[in-house]
């Protein structure tokens, strides 16, 4: 079984040095089933539940929305990264 | 008034936003594009392969000109039980030249991008929309993170998640199962290898369309297009399936790759890229109004796709260029109003876009409605009649045919049968009248 991690790897990004994914952690808190962490093709969120928070990779992020969609909350604030940021593909 | 920047500014560098800005640069009027990537493409990914005779329409020298993998030869129609499956193939005739072409986005779109700037259109990479311009009701153009650019007419391309079109409250919001997950793997493997493995002539391509497998009984479906030297493999998944499931998407993607169907045809290639995009799959009834005062919806952002054909970038290409004849009709009259730009729904309408989508636009809902019995109990039926018909195990045929039947109406009672029957031919029946 291959690890995400080394799928992302062959992904050319440029990581942006603020998130364009901002949860609403009151609503992340006290969400029961955290979608976002199954959902996402690029294990972009982890709950941590020691800090009470929604860790969140943005750097890993593929763009495609899916957490966006799916979050049943509302909870995320979803942008694309800023210009010149994010993803880009080549053999896709 | 203020002053125009641009007669037609098109958001997004996909296959829509391109053919638009491809169209209304012949058209002789300043188009600008504006793109968030570093280039037309960069973003971008699809199964994928274009259709020929859509892109002829708007690229008319692509064959030629364009960086194309594979002319598609072969589909195959893959249905997988858990760790079987029955594979029938189709070879094309392609005496008349291929009817689709396997390509890699990032390179056909910046292909596309070159043609429309040879015509005359202004190409911004680099640039994110973040607002439209709405004065006295109107689209008056687009804000980006740095500027406002005005324009008479606004071509809304900005793909799947369309944003803009959330942001003005242009679109409702996308349900989840009204939209795929698509993940999908570029693997690295040799033109030899390739055309041994899947039994093509050089330069030919071949199609895998895979319904089971990891995804029995949901609605996803697998796909599996060969290139010069590198094979995409992937599944798309609806998201209210994923949801519920317990797997991550790229689960079922390895899962897939490791059945025993498929899992020959990929020994020793190496993963060379990891892509995953959404897709509109709500149909018909899920397109919104497509014209506005100043402003038109072309491509995913207007969920223009056809899933059950995996056809989206010819519609999205032919939307396009529709969006900019009626753009070019509005400013040739100078009227840039609802009304006039109405005309872009008509040639929708008129076209096999609509046509196809109106055939098709209970299919999907049914097919989700229905997953377990059309993606789960029919393919693993189909693939045990196969498993009773090959064995040669010293029982009567009569009697392993028999309780093949009986099993049958065990697991699925005669009124089930029958009621599953009437849907498909009802769905039949609303595509060909």
């Amino acid at each position: 079984m291959i690890n995400i991690d080394d799928l992302l790897a062959k992904v050319k990004y440029k990581p942006d040095t603020v998130s364009h994914l901002i949860p609403n952690m009151e609503l992340c808190k006290a969400c029961k089933n955290r979608v976002c962490e199954k959902i996402c093709p690029a294990k972009v969120y982890e709950w941590d539940e020691k800090e009470q928070k929604l860790q969140v990779t943005f750097e890993n992020c593929l763009e495609c929305g899916a957490c966006r969609v799916c979050c049943p909350h509302n909870a995320i604030d979803w942008n694309y990264p800023r210009a010149n940021k994010g993803i880009t593909y080549k053999n896709s | 008034m203020k002053e125009f920047d641009a007669d037609i500014i098109i958001v997004g560098g996909g296959a829509a936003g391109m053919a638009a800005a491809l169209t209304a640069a012949k058209g002789g009027v300043k188009t600008v594009l504006v793109e968030r990537g570093d280039f037309c493409g960069s973003k971008n990914m699809f199964g994928g392969a274009i259709y020929t005779t859509p892109t002829l329409e708007v690229y008319p020298d692509f064959v030629r000109e364009a960086p194309l993998e594979r002319g598609i030869a072969k589909h195959n129609y893959a249905l997988l039980g858990k760790n079987d499956g029955t594979v029938f193939s189709y070879d094309e005739g392609i005496e008349n030249g291929y009817h689709a072409y396997s390509v890699f986005r990032p390179k056909w779109d910046r292909w596309c991008a070159k043609k429309a700037e040879e015509a005359g259109a202004y190409i911004v990479p680099s640039t994110v929309v973040t607002d439209l311009i709405k004065e006295d009701g109107k689209f008056v153009g687009i804000k980006t993170e740095n500027e406002e650019y005005r324009a008479k007419i606004t071509i809304l391309a900005d793909g799947v998640n369309s944003l803009l079109a959330k942001k003005c409250g242009l679109r409702k919001p996308m349900e989840p199962k009204n939209a795929a997950l698509s993940v999908k793997q570029t693997l690295s493997l040799s033109k030899e290898k390739i055309e041994d493995r899947f039994n093509l002539d050089e330069n030919n391509g071949a199609v895998y369309t895979i319904m089971g497998g990891p995804m029995l009984g949901i609605t996803g479906l697998g796909f599996l297009y060969t290139n010069i030297d590198t094979i995409s493999i992937g599944v798309g998944i609806t998201l209210s399936d994923l949801n519920e499931g317990e797997k991550a998407p790229y689960v079922y993607l390895e899962e897939l790759k490791e059945h025993p169907c498929l899992k020959p045809l990929l020994k020793g290639a190496e993963v060379k890229e990891y892509s995953a995009h959404l897709i509109p799959e709500g149909g018909y009834n899920a397109i919104p109004q497509l014209y506005f005062d100043g402003l038109v919806i072309a491509g995913d952002a207007a969920s223009l796709v056809n899933n059950i054909h995996w056809e989206g970038s010819n519609l999205a290409m032919i939307s396009g260029k529709y969006a900019a004849l009626s753009a070019l009709d509005a400013i040739k009259k100078n009227d840039f109003s609802a009304k006039e730009l109405s005309s872009y729904e008509k040639r929708l309408n008129e076209s096999f876009i609509i046509k196809d989508m109106k055939a098709y636009k209970n299919v999907i809902s049914s097919i989700e409605n229905n997953s377990d019995a059309f993606l789960g109990f029919y393919p693993e039926k189909i693939n045990e009649f196969f498993a009773a018909f090959t064995s040669t195990d010293s029982i009567p045929k009569r009697q392993k045919y028999r309780s093949y039947i009986l099993q049958t109406l065990k697991e699925r009672n005669i009124l089930k049968l029958s009621v599953d029957g009437i849907k498909i031919a009802k769905l039949a029946l609303e595509a060909i009248l």
